[in-house]
């Protein structure tokens, strides 16, 4: 129960410490402190009727002792005395907004300074689940199949690089705002993908991860109501995750978007995908890369069967993905779109074009879909070495499997039809 | 996991009687954590049992049966589908909810049967599937 408590009060209170102490690194150690208190506390006196006033209470405490006991801050207790007595108006006066207003402010501060450039994508990544989703190192470290060990000092380095850096605990102001909203919807986005196409391990999928990025993706819509990339993450996790059922058998085998049973899509996250969607579209009718991606994954939530799907909208969706942030690998899905559209010829003679693109040389899907194209076009024995050649390049075991099959059914068909 | 949250009917809520303001303001503004937590899914108030309909069911046979139903405490009169990590959680929250009715009430928490909990019930199905495994490509992921 106490868990349960922390995971909903966590974030909140590390966020309130946080603009209090000016520094995330104390602002945590006051909040576990105070997380500590309780685990010693209230299976005796039992759950206090409000248990995050009472765990900010007692964290509070703390942190004057703390500033007492250090005198190099001793400049500091001023300000945290003016701080707490505002506080204590703000909360006497209480008619909510206010007090909300604030605990909002202090979460949005504590998500861009969680998300801060001068961070690796890792250590963003520890630190956002931590601080924000109130996830254990533990936890954390099982859900990324790495050592506790490792994630436990990515987020003490991560502390000490803020702390070092100076990095204040602000929401950055317009443009700035703008150039770092990217860094926290990576973060976001990251935690996704990681849970829903886990790029190494035994398992395709990681639910787990998935949902933990869903609630960061719709905390932070709510956060930053006026941003419609936020909308269009929200809508891009939910419509992606409405297939989450579908997408393995039972023994953990992917089965790709054309083969999942369309009636168990989950018609609720859908909708909410489609609702997410509209709002990033009422606030910019150009779109970012996030609501780009959720157009695309819109129109096959829209197809009720693999052939209703609009491939020309998607090729063109894609089209313009690629021009807002260029890469070889929407320029490959382009051209997949554009071979359900028109047929497999133009598919190949794109993906050739791809062929040389450094970044795509190690990427095993562009084999992978060049060997699908072979197929289609019944050049068998081209594609069973395409897909050799995918299979050695994933690192998904699952997904090796997958390719390797379909590796072996080319070299069937090669060999009982050799005409072909 | 999921959970359906159901919020008890009682003889105010049969009645048809529309909760007070001040009651309205407190579950508003429970709503609007539950939003901004990322808990809340989806979630509607339901008319009384006087505008429902069971439709009964014996071997072939399909009997109407109006409204209103007389087991109130069993009735439900609204719900809630959260997203949450643990029953554990769930009941955390629930806890926070503002009491829906003026004196006793309850709200019952139901966990959402996740694939995982079908089983084997699910696999001849899926087993068919499975066996269907074909195109690949980057844009099919």
């Amino acid at each position: 129960m106490i868990e349960a408590v922390w995971r909903i009060e966590s974030a909140r209170l590390i966020a309130g410490l946080a603009r209090m102490m000016r520094d995330v690194g104390s602002a945590e150690e006051l909040a576990q402190d105070a997380l500590v208190a309780a685990l010693e506390q209230w299976p005796e006196s039992g759950v206090p009727r409000n248990p995050g006033a009472w765990l900010m209470a007692v964290a509070k405490r703390r942190a004057i002792d703390l500033i007492r006991r250090n005198e190099r801050f001793e400049h500091k207790l001023g300000e945290l005395g003016r701080e707490l007595e505002s506080e204590v108006e703000v909360e006497a006066s209480d008619h909510g907004a206010a007090l909300h207003d604030h605990i909002e402010d202090d979460l949005l501060r504590l998500v861009f300074v969680a998300c801060h450039p001068v961070l690796s994508t890792e250590a963003r990544v520890a630190l956002t689940l931590r601080l924000l989703g109130g996830l254990t190192t533990d936890e954390i470290a099982r859900a990324f199949l790495v050592p506790e060990a490792t994630v436990a000092q990515r987020i003490v380095r991560a502390k000490r690089t803020l702390a070092k850096e100076h990095v204040p605990i602000e929401v950055p102001e317009a443009d700035e705002r703008v150039a770092r909203l990217p860094s926290v919807l990576e973060v976001v986005y990251l935690v996704f993908n990681e849970g829903y196409s886990a790029t190494a391990g035994q398992d395709w999928l990681r639910p787990a991860l998935c949902e933990e990025a869903l609630r960061l993706g719709r905390i932070l819509a709510e956060l930053m109501p006026e941003e419609s990339e936020v909308h269009g993450l929200v809508a891009l996790m939910e419509i992606q995750a409405s297939r989450l059922r579908t997408r393995t058998t039972p023994s953990g085998e992917p089965i790709l978007l054309l083969d999942q049973d369309r009636a168990r899509w989950d018609q609720l996250l859908i909708r909410r995908g489609l609702a997410a969607l509209e709002r990033a579209s009422a606030l910019d009718v150009m779109f970012g890369p996030y609501a780009l991606q959720a157009s695309i994954a819109a129109c096959h939530a829209r197809a009720r069967t693999p052939e209703e799907t609009d491939w020309g909208r998607i090729a063109a969706l894609y089209a313009i993905l690629g021009r807002c942030t260029p890469s070889p690998v929407i320029e490959l899905n382009r051209a997949v779109a554009l071979s359900m559209a028109f047929g497999p010829d133009i598919g190949l003679y794109l993906v050739d074009e791809l062929a040389s693109e450094p970044a795509l040389r190690t990427y095993h899907l562009l084999p992978s879909v060049r060997g699908d194209l072979l197929v289609k076009l019944g050049r068998a024995e081209e594609a069973r070495v395409e897909f050799e050649r995918a299979a050695s390049l994933t690192r998904n075991e699952r997904e090796r499997a997958l390719l390797a099959a379909r590796a072996a059914e080319c070299a069937d068909r090669s060999t009982t039809s050799p005409s072909s | 996991m999921r959970c359906m949250i159901m919020i008890k009917a009682d003889d105010a809520t049969e009645a048809g009687v529309l909760p007070s303001e001040e009651l309205l303001t407190a579950m508003g503004a429970y709503n609007e954590e539950l939003v901004k937590a990322g808990v809340m899914l989806a979630g509607e108030g339901l008319h009384p049992s006087s505008k429902g309909v069971r439709v009964r069911f014996s071997a072939t046979e399909r009997t109407v049966v109006d409204g209103p139903f007389t087991e109130t405490k069993e009735l439900i009169a609204g719900f809630w589908l959260w997203q949450v990590r643990s029953m554990d959680e769930a009941i955390e929250w629930v806890k926070r909810c503002p009491n829906p009715t003026q004196g006793e009430s309850e709200i019952e928490i139901r966990p959402v049967f996740e694939p995982d909990d079908f089983g084997p019930a699910f696999t001849p199905e899926l087993r068919e599937q499975e066996a269907r495994l074909r195109a690949q490509s980057a844009e099919t992921r």
